[in-house]
């Protein structure tokens, strides 16, 4: 039995089957509708996450299966000091295959541990959360044709993003992949992935200050959000808060094809008027989260 | 320097980082060893300045690489009839555990007290070891 806890638990070619079936999902979602029947799945969020658990409860649901779960540790028993062993050690005999979020890292991999049934890391803190990696993978390979031959932009917070880190990770293993990244100082790749990723890796990529002056190279733009709290003082946070923010005149730059993802929510950083520009794809984005969960369920209920 | 006799038969615990000797003391639970052992703190090193030392006298039985887990640059000197039969250069483990600890707080190793600590050597040339539940590295100091 397989767990997903990491992006990169799944090897390159099981993640281009995986996104295969995804793409298959897309074009005939009725050909999916009852693969799941009889089946249930668990949503344990330690926290709350109003995104990604719909989005695996609308994948269960759209496979003809069941959901069960709580939303809050508030309302499990958690509250009551339960172990995560022991929780997924109970809850293996209610369900058929369960995703967890946790506010501690590390928490979806001590429950495969013990679990009997699969399970799927639904965000553990600031360290994975593979089902958005996999859903970025699915967009890039769905509306570029490719995960290959790309060049990808990643503005913003880099350091404290764990979709970035996770992203780069996963979109190294793939030929002729380069990166720009773009974020003030203070919010730069941290050391080890420049180091044990990039560098160890070989891989070719620039670290930039400005959008502007680079977005005309890029495949694709990968936005996240600059957090006023992250800076360390007001000063640097408006001078360079408008550098980090994509709006239609910096859209102008960019390639006819380059696409704009998001990984929601979105504050500010991306001016509402890019919404209606082709090349935003982040609303597409979150729907795809929906079927690449779709893909994974059956995959690892093994049902396809 | 200070002038502590030489061993007929044992181990010497050389360039340990200055400061460190009691802590590789308590993980060789040497307080419960019958054998003689001397501490030297603050020894005077060409290569590192300062350093500490530990002779054992008399054999012990531990795994003397998990010592490269705690401090890298620890050389381990086996003594037998007053003479250095083997210098031994530490092998890093490949996977370390119960042995040393996860500081992240944000660590499910840091609210469930009964998981056991692990961490995995993820580059071997600096001796990098990551926990394996939340990935971060482990600090030596």
């Amino acid at each position: 039995m397989k767990h997903i806890i990491s992006p990169l638990d799944l090897t390159v070619n099981e993640m281009t089957e995986l996104l295969e079936l995804a793409e298959d999902i897309i074009k005939e979602p009725k050909k999916y509708s009852s693969s799941c029947q009889g089946k249930k799945l668990a949503t344990l969020f330690y926290e709350p996450s109003t995104r990604t658990r719909l989005s695996f409860e609308a994948a269960m649901l759209n496979l003809g299966g069941s959901i069960l779960g709580f939303s809050s540790a508030d309302s499990s028993s958690a509250a009551k000091g339960e172990s995560v062993a022991d929780t997924i050690r109970v809850i293996s005999s209610y369900a058929d295959i369960c995703a967890m979020r946790h506010p501690k890292e590390g928490a979806p991999l001590v429950a495969s541990q013990y679990s009997s049934i699969p399970v799927i890391n639904a965000g553990d803190g600031g360290h994975n959360h593979p089902t958005q990696t996999f859903t970025d993978l699915l967009t890039i390979k769905s509306l570029k044709g490719r995960l290959s031959n790309v060049t990808v932009g990643f503005c913003g917070d880099l350091m404290f993003g764990r979709t970035v880190h996770s992203l780069i990770n996963a979109m190294v293993r793939y030929d002729n992949v380069s990166f720009v990244l773009i974020s003030p100082n203070e919010l730069k790749i941290p050391d080890y992935l420049r180091k044990e990723v990039l560098d160890a890796g070989n891989i070719t990529y620039r670290e930039v200050k400005n959008l502007d002056e680079v977005i005309s190279e890029l495949d694709i733009l990968y936005m996240t959000r600059v957090q006023k709290e992250r800076f360390f003082n007001e000063a640097d946070y408006v001078r360079l808060k408008d550098t980090y923010i994509l709006d239609a005149k910096k859209m102008e730059l960019a390639k006819k094809d380059m696409l704009v993802l998001h990984p929601l929510p979105r504050v500010n950083e991306i001016a509402v008027e890019v919404d209606k520009d082709p090349r935003a794809v982040y609303f597409k984005q979150a729907e795809y989260g929906v079927y690449v969960r779709m893909a994974l369920i059956l995959k690892m209920l093994e049902l396809a | 320097m200070l002038n502590i006799g030489g061993l007929n038969q044992g181990v010497v615990i050389d360039h340990i980082k200055a400061g460190n000797a009691m802590k590789i003391y308590e993980y060789l639970q040497l307080d419960k060893a019958d054998v003689c052992v001397a501490i030297i703190k603050n020894a005077k090193s060409n290569k590192m300045g300062k350093k500490d030392i530990i002779k054992i006298e008399g054999p012990i039985s531990v795994d003397l690489d998990m010592l490269g887990v705690m401090d890298p640059d620890i050389t381990v000197n086996i003594i037998d009839e007053d003479r250095i039969v083997e210098k031994r250069h530490l092998h890093l483990p490949e996977s370390v555990t119960g042995i040393i600890r996860c500081k992240n707080p944000r660590c499910i190793t840091s609210i469930e007290q009964e998981l056991i600590h692990k961490f995995k050597l993820t580059d071997a040339e600096n001796g990098v070891y990551r926990c394996v539940y939340c990935e971060q590295a482990f600090r030596r100091n």
